[in-house]
């Protein structure tokens, strides 16, 4: 109980210097509908949060994250640009790990301001970075924008592209979909078959299921589509291996990406808003020759980043999770919005990792 | 003090139990009438019977409240975060064998693969504005393995019993569930998918690692382990 009084009191510490920063303080409901946050994140939310039942409301969950809750309120009073700040724990199972917390502390900071979003992204990084000054943390960045605009630049059909984006944080699924559609992979004999057959409904009943036949039907267009198409070259299966392996400081990266947009056009205004952002957080006063960056990062999270992603580590704590973390997550405002989009970037801090982080001082 | 051998009350899952440890020179039986639930060992000493159902022996292998417990390796893997932190593997029996697999309409005649089904769950979802729902009893089991394969916008409905029934009665899209031949499947008009094992399962003799091993305990443990050969 003592190191939740000390958390708070780190928690208020923090809060207080995004208030500073022009934030108002928000504060949500620990119970959630858990139908809403099923539908974002799908059946893996299960594995990470608490469900709970009430006659009445149907499943509700213990709060997860704050992401979700203060996009819907800002989607509700729609003040823009608006900056936000909150602290309350959060409620994850840890059923690989029990010697991690199950429940903690987060201290957020969220804009919402379509203006200027890259100095929206280093405004929060920088202020994340001053709440974290004087401890053993090293940051990584990463920018799910720039493999988004690579995959949309693909020589390909909008399928195949609608299908890569679809799997961006499903870097396995990414990775075979990629194999078959760059001809890596030979195409299954049982769609061949498919394909080559006259009547694929012969002698089935297709009258039950709410999957209908006509969807079937349209499936079936879809893969002749896509069996005619060619495979996507190996040139420009290379250059995005070149993206998602880059892992240097972010000058380097910078440089290295400039030369890939020479042969990849499409990710050219992608590149020049990561040259913008480190600009703004030059300016800000972070000494981006040292950020590093890394092609892959953010894309093994629940999250719905599709932008600048970062996370800060404890240096000589490999087995503790990041301190803070944070991105850009403009496809979620557009989900929860239903349709009516909010450019928007955020992150949090545990407070708890902070405080122990101190005493090793 | 004596090890706790936990094994299945009734039916065949017991009978098989007890014939497998026949087979080895150790006589299992039920004591008092036939429904009282509990037992003796012959053929060792500091063995002691306890009889419980077989789902229940999952959670009292992870309580450690029993040191050995005969169950289904998916009950395990279905109950048991972590499992291998928590029970050891003993030796598989050999019967009671079934997979969990998963299954769809025959009239998909589109879907034979995970990759298909992905992208049959991709399009339900546009089309109907809802996740594909999978019936099954297996939640944990079936969201791993739908997860390292990278299957997207599904859902898991909760199915007890005749999960076969569900996608006729439309409360579901598809179904994860336990089968050995294949045949009430194909009643039901559904299909397995051609890489869609979940898991292999099979009666198992699992050891809890939570329960208290004195020495002499492990000494019979030892004894115990050489007369089954394992």
């Amino acid at each position: 109980m003592t190191g939740l009084i000390q958390a708070n009191a780190e928690a208020r510490r923090i809060r207080a210097l995004f208030e500073a920063q022009g934030a108002q303080i928000v504060e949500t409901d620990i119970l959630q509908p858990a139908e809403t946050l099923l539908d974002l994140y799908g059946e893996d939310i299960r594995a990470r949060a608490y469900v709970t039942y009430d006659g009445l409301r149907g499943e509700m969950m213990l709060r997860p994250d704050f992401t979700v809750p203060v996009v819907q309120w800002h989607m509700e009073t729609n003040a823009e640009p608006a900056r936000y700040t909150y602290s309350g724990k959060v409620f994850r199972m840890q059923e690989d790990d029990t010697s991690r917390p199950n429940e903690y502390v987060q201290v957020g900071y969220e804009v919402f301001d379509g203006k200027a979003p890259n100095h929206a992204d280093a405004e929060v990084f920088t202020l994340i970075s001053k709440a974290l000054e004087g401890l053993p943390v090293r940051a990584a960045t990463g920018d799910l924008g720039i493999l988004m605009a690579a995959v949309r630049g693909l020589s390909t059909t909008e399928a195949r592209k609608a299908a890569l984006l679809r799997h961006i944080w499903r870097p396995r699924r990414f990775r075979a979909l990629l194999d078959r559609f760059g001809g890596k992979t030979p195409v299954p004999a049982s769609r061949t078959a498919l394909l080559a057959s006259d009547d694929p409904f012969k002698g089935i009943d297709t009258s039950h299921g709410v999957r209908t036949r006509v969807e079937v039907e349209a499936r079936i267009d879809a893969l002749r589509e896509d069996a005619a198409a060619a495979p996507i070259a190996s040139e420009q299966i290379a250059l995005l291996d070149e993206i998602l392996s880059l892992r240097e400081t972010s000058p380097n990266v910078l440089s290295h990406l400039r030369d890939i947009a020479v042969d990849m056009p499409s990710i050219g205004a992608a590149v020049q808003r990561f040259s913008q952002r480190l600009e703004a957080l030059s300016k800000a006063g972070i000494d981006v020759d040292a950020l590093d960056f890394e092609g892959n990062f953010g894309r093994t999270t629940l999250e719905y980043y599709d932008g600048f992603v970062f996370g800060f580590y404890a240096d000589k704590r490999p087995d503790l999770p990041p301190v803070a973390s944070g991105g850009r997550y403009d496809a979620l405002t557009h989900v929860l919005g239903r349709g009516r989009a909010v450019p928007a970037v955020g992150g949090v801090i545990r407070p708890e990792l902070v405080l122990a982080l101190r005493d090793t001082l | 003090m004596t090890i706790k051998l936990g094994v299945p009350s009734k039916g065949r899952l017991m009978d098989k139990t007890f014939d497998w440890f026949e087979e080895r020179g150790l006589t299992l039986k039920k004591t008092g009438s036939e429904r009282e639930y509990s037992g003796a060992v012959e053929g060792i000493d500091g063995v002691e019977l306890v009889l419980l159902s077989a789902g229940e022996i999952p959670r009292e292998l992870t309580a450690g409240r029993i040191h050995l417990g005969v169950t289904g390796s998916d009950l395990v893997r279905e109950k048991v975060p972590s499992w291998e932190t928590r029970v050891t593997e003993l030796a598989g029996m050999g019967f009671g064998g079934a997979d969990l697999i998963i299954a769809v309409p025959t009239s998909w005649v589109d879907v034979e693969t995970l990759d298909d089904l992905d992208a049959a769950a991709a399009q339900f979802r546009r089309t109907h504005g809802y996740r594909m729902r999978i019936a099954t009893k297996y939640h944990r089991l079936v969201r791993e393995f739908l997860r390292e394969h990278g299957v997207a916008d599904y859902q898991l409905v909760d199915s007890q019993g005749a999960t076969e029934g569900t996608v006729r009665n439309e409360t579901a899209e598809a179904v994860a569930d336990i089968t050995s031949t294949g045949e009430t499947l194909r009643a039901n008009n559904l299909k397995i998918l051609s890489d869609s094992l979940v898991h292999s399962s099979q009666a198992t003799l699992f050891k809890s690692r939570s329960a208290d091993w004195s020495n002499e305990d492990r000494l019979v443990l030892g004894q115990l382990e050489d007369l089954l050969g394992i």
